[in-house]
């Protein structure tokens, strides 16, 4: 029940006047003054976007701009960073990919997008100082790095987002999922991702620092479109599955202990060529010590994060790394990560919540459908 | 006529024959946002005065309910297991959390009157 105050060393996005008046609640978040919610509340902003369409801040993410310098290939260079196939990027195509350390540990995870000429980044707002350094160290030489920090970023998520932005600009009805375009919406060049963050439909959209607001008013003006903050944008992620930079995957984690062999490219498996890539390409032949698995806890107790995960008889095999209610779900569910032996689905676990187990069990991810639109 | 007394932590405890009705104040379930499930005392227990005797777990966080008195619990509301916004809708009147036989009335004494907790609510900001 503390109350933070939100100090005057925070930044402020290009929609803080809006969250403001739109009568948001303010919290501290990654070094950002951010919405936790709007007064609709968690519940309804998270059933609202399955339902419909919200339309979440995501400004304080860091986009970072990357251009190969003459004779250079940026593609190629940023693989030596990331197990993602980038060379493989077509113009328009997005993949999901992590920057790893040494350990086979994730530095951050991120999104890359090609346009042809540039290689677009999106990166997680508590560590973009760092992947900016740390992108600087190793490819100053053959890459123009530039931080984009102070554009827009918007995400439009839910089954009415693309009538919604369909409307401003008609060609991102025709994006698949996973490809981005630059649109003009509203007189104001914008760069368009189908992709997002809730498992759901929907798009990013990146926009001139000084667009931001005209353009979140613009699609605020459509009845079927609600604001919504971090609060709901954290239960959403959680029912795609998705995993939370510093919770759910951190330095300590490997992509294959996070269940992410899926974004690791079919060549790079085996030949590497990114930091801690013998780990990594052991890990997948052998199978990592543990796993990151779903868990549907029985009844109604939620397990949050840091909840001890044992099994029946109560020997500890992990732990909780995300955990809460899922509006869509009507339900309590977590993820986290346990002992390779006791992942499978259909495990019987125990949860220990309280000093007390609450049976939970070991069940596929995502929690809820996803639903994005592969044309 | 029941007297409504309120803890810092803000619950409230209405007092009716010596049996009290305990839940949490408008301003908590303000703060607590969507309210998703509450664990409540079973009947029987015997509870005292600031132990934690019932978790109320909102889409946000958990949060423990402090006995505001000393006695034994004689009903708990089963309504919230299927009706956990109940503490939102009507936190002090649908929304409460269980009654207790008090065993120290005097404890009532150490409590805010209406008047206090909401200039008490004010101070918080």
């Amino acid at each position: 029940m503390g109350e933070t105050t939100a100090s005057a060393s925070l930044k402020r996005t290009p929609l803080h006047g809006l969250h403001v008046a739109l009568g948001g609640k303010i919290v501290p978040f990654a070094g950002y003054e951010m919405p936790v919610q709007f007064p609709a509340g968690i519940l309804n902003e998270h059933l609202h976007t399955r339902r419909a369409a919200g339309l979440f801040d995501v400004s304080h993410m860091g986009q970072i701009r990357l251009t190969a310098k003459p004779g250079r290939n940026a593609a190629a260079a940023l693989e030596r960073l990331v197990p993602g196939d980038i060379t493989g990027l077509k113009p328009g195509q997005m993949r999901y990919t992590q920057f790893t350390n040494a350990q086979g540990g994730i530095l951050d995870d991120l999104m890359v997008t090609s346009t042809g000429d540039h290689l677009l980044l999106v990166v997680n707002a508590a560590c973009k100082e760092a992947d900016l350094a740390h992108i600087r160290e190793h490819l100053s030489q053959d890459l123009e790095i530039e931080p984009m920090f102070a554009r827009g970023l918007m995400a439009l998520q839910g089954p009415a987002a693309a009538d919604v932005l369909g409307q401003h600009a008609a060609r991102v009805r025709g994006m698949a999922f996973m490809t981005g375009s630059f649109v003009m919406i509203d007189d104001a060049e914008c760069y368009v991702t189908r992709s997002g963050y809730t498992g759901c439909d929907g798009y990013e959209i990146s926009t001139p620092a000084d667009a931001c607001e005209r353009i979140a008013k613009l699609l605020l003006a459509d009845e079927r479109v609600k604001p919504v903050g971090l609060g709901a944008r954290d239960s959403l992620r959680l029912e795609a599955g998705l995993c939370l930079y510093g919770h759910d995957i951190d330095t300590t984690t490997t992509p294959v202990e996070a269940g992410l062999v899926w974004s690791i490219g079919k060549e790079r498996r085996t030949k590497g060529g990114f930091p801690g890539d013998h780990i990594i390409i052991r890990q997948i032949a052998d199978g990592p010590p543990r796993r990151r698995v779903g868990l549907r806890p029985e009844g109604r107790t939620i397990a949050r994060e840091g909840t001890d995960i044992a099994t029946p008889d109560g020997a500890v095999i992990g732990k909780v790394t995300s955990g809460g209610f899922g509006p869509s779900l009507n339900g309590p569910l977590a993820m986290g990560y346990v002992d390779r032996n006791h992942a499978a689905t259909g495990t019987k676990l125990a949860l220990m919540v309280r000093g007390k187990p609450v049976p939970a069990e070991v069940v596929p991810m995502p929690f809820v459908k996803h639903t994005y639109w592969r044309g | 006529m029941a007297k409504v007394k309120y803890t810092e932590e803000h619950e409230w405890i209405s007092v009716d024959n010596g049996v009290g009705t305990v839940g949490i104040t408008d301003y908590a379930q303000e703060q607590l946002g969507d309210v998703v499930f509450v664990e409540v005392p079973e009947v029987g227990r015997t509870i005292a005065r600031g132990e934690a005797v019932a978790v109320v777990e909102s889409v946000k966080a958990a949060s423990d309910i402090y006995a505001p008195v000393s006695g034994e619990v004689v009903e708990a509301n089963g309504t919230l297991a299927d009706a956990p916004g109940n503490v939102n809708l009507e936190p002090m009147g649908n929304g409460w959390f269980f009654k207790v036989r008090l065993s120290n009335p005097g404890e009532l004494d150490g409590l805010m009157d209406e008047a206090r907790y909401e200039a008490f609510v004010k101070s918080l900001g």
